[in-house]
């Protein structure tokens, strides 16, 4: 099929696409946009994380077909050019990074809760991410990243 | 691999009776899995994502005391927007998955994979709800949730058939559900269950979720609280039953499970915690509508 989306308020027409491809992999393989992670491939770990229609999804689950036409946006599309996003400087801040893998996922999942709840309990934070899956930090630090970043984009 | 994508209700019937093989998508939670670890590559994938009619809810229209919900709401929605219409069902809604299988699985999905762990069914069963299905040739079947579940993963709809909405009686209380699994989030449940008290017309009934072929009733637990009920002169409300009333009907729906051993659970543990969400689940919704 020749696939029409926008992606990060960019149009991209692909051709030879096939339907049942996962959108991560339209992503990573074909558009270049590393960011998306690809771990498990079956909606567990959340390191693909995007929004599809403004409606947070693992891009894992998503087939190729069903974006032609939708808007996506990627951890790629938070960012102001060099200007990280008040939630990716929090992760680097708390130090909520380790090996870097989960972290997309823990960003894209953090705007979409912060989106809805602006100052959020740790309760809330602890179900938002109970999606992703996280390996290095034991999770705390990721947790003081959302607290932090939810200050700092109160202050903005 | 066709991709059918129907832009309306009656596309998707045309579709799906000139590929009765299609496997309906929309939210793509269990599709996709298996399509990722080509584990299974359909004929076709009909895709359902624009079929809007799937994604409404509302009063329905034979009975007004029910509500009939498209099987394209998602369970984000469920848990949004009907806790206080289908209370049980939002609770299940609420255990399934994380917040990205949330915003994307649907109701429609999980009965037409038809798990035993599916988390949808007990609470469906519980409450009595109707499944409407529909086929270009034959029309509007409703199939009430007792009859639906076959085997594993089976159930009644034919080859050209879609599943449009569910229909279930709209109610604010009485209703509860609980699953046991290895952490709060992200858990197919070892084991589930539902329990739907109404006062009104003086009945108890129950779902089991993963703890046999199919999700099951139990109905002689569901027999026996109701004449414990009627014969404490408890349905008016105000006081529970005994406490040795409620353990006897945890006793009855465990010895109504058909568990097995597997990767979850043993079906001791199965027939152990269905015994202790039983009885929490029945003294919870008694306690809420007393």
């Amino acid at each position: 099929m020749r696939l029409e989306c926008t992606v990060n308020d960019e149009a991209r027409s692909l051709d030879g696409v096939w339907e049942g491809e996962s959108l991560l992999y339209v992503l990573r393989e074909r558009l270049g946009l590393p960011g998306s992670k690809n771990a498990c491939e079956q909606g567990e770990c959340g390191s693909c994380s995007v929004y599809v229609d403004g409606i947070l999804a693992c891009s894992c689950l998503v087939s190729a077909g069903q974006v032609h036409g939708a808007r996506v946006i990627t951890v790629e599309g938070l960012a102001e050019g060099d200007e990280l996003h008040p939630i990716q400087r929090a992760f680097v801040e708390a130090g909520a990074v380790q090996c870097g893998f989960c972290t997309p996922g823990f960003v894209m999942v953090t705007h979409d809760l912060l989106a809805r709840e602006a100052s959020p309990t740790e309760p809330e934070i602890r179900e938002a991410l109970a999606g992703n899956l996280c390996r290095c930090t034991g999770y705390q630090k990721i947790v003081d990243a959302v607290q932090l970043a939810a200050k700092m984009l109160e202050e903005e | 691999m066709e991709f059918l994508q129907p832009s309306d209700w009656q596309d998707a019937l045309a579709a799906k009776a000139a590929f009765p093989d299609a496997v309906p998508v929309r939210g793509g939670t269990d599709v996709m899995v298996e399509m990722n670890f080509d584990r299974g590559r359909p004929a076709a994938l009909l895709d359902l994502s624009h079929v809007k009619e799937l994604g409404e809810w509302g009063r329905d229209d034979t009975d007004d005391t029910c509500v009939r919900i498209g099987a394209g709401v998602t369970y984000t929605r469920v848990l949004r927007e009907l806790g206080t219409t289908v209370p049980g069902l939002a609770q299940a809604a609420r255990t399934v998955g994380s917040p990205q299988i949330r915003n994307r699985g649907t109701i429609g999905g999980n009965l037409g994979a038809a798990s035993p762990a599916g988390d949808c069914h007990p609470v469906l069963l519980a409450a009595d709800a109707v499944y409407e299905v529909e086929s270009a040739a034959r029309g509007v079947r409703r199939i009430g949730a007792d009859e639906f579940y076959l085997g594993p993963k089976r159930n009644s709809l034919d080859a050209d058939e879609l599943i449009r909405a569910i229909v279930v009686r709209a109610t604010d209380t009485g209703q509860q559900f609980a699953k046991i699994g290895t952490r709060n989030a992200m858990v197919i449940a070892a084991c589930s269950f539902a329990v739907a008290i109404n006062r009104e017309v003086r009945s108890v009934r129950t779902g089991i979720g993963s703890a046999g072929p199919t999700p099951l009733r139990a109905p002689e637990a569901e027999t026996y609280l109701t004449d414990m009920m009627t014969q404490g002169e408890l349905w008016e409300g105000g006081r529970l039953p005994d406490a040795d009333v409620l353990k006897r009907f945890g006793d009855l729906v465990a010895g109504a499970a058909r568990p097995i051993d597997d990767v979850r659970a043993t079906a001791a543990y199965r027939r152990h915690s269905l015994r202790v969400m039983a009885r929490r689940t029945a003294t919870w919704a008694l306690r809420q509508s007393c």
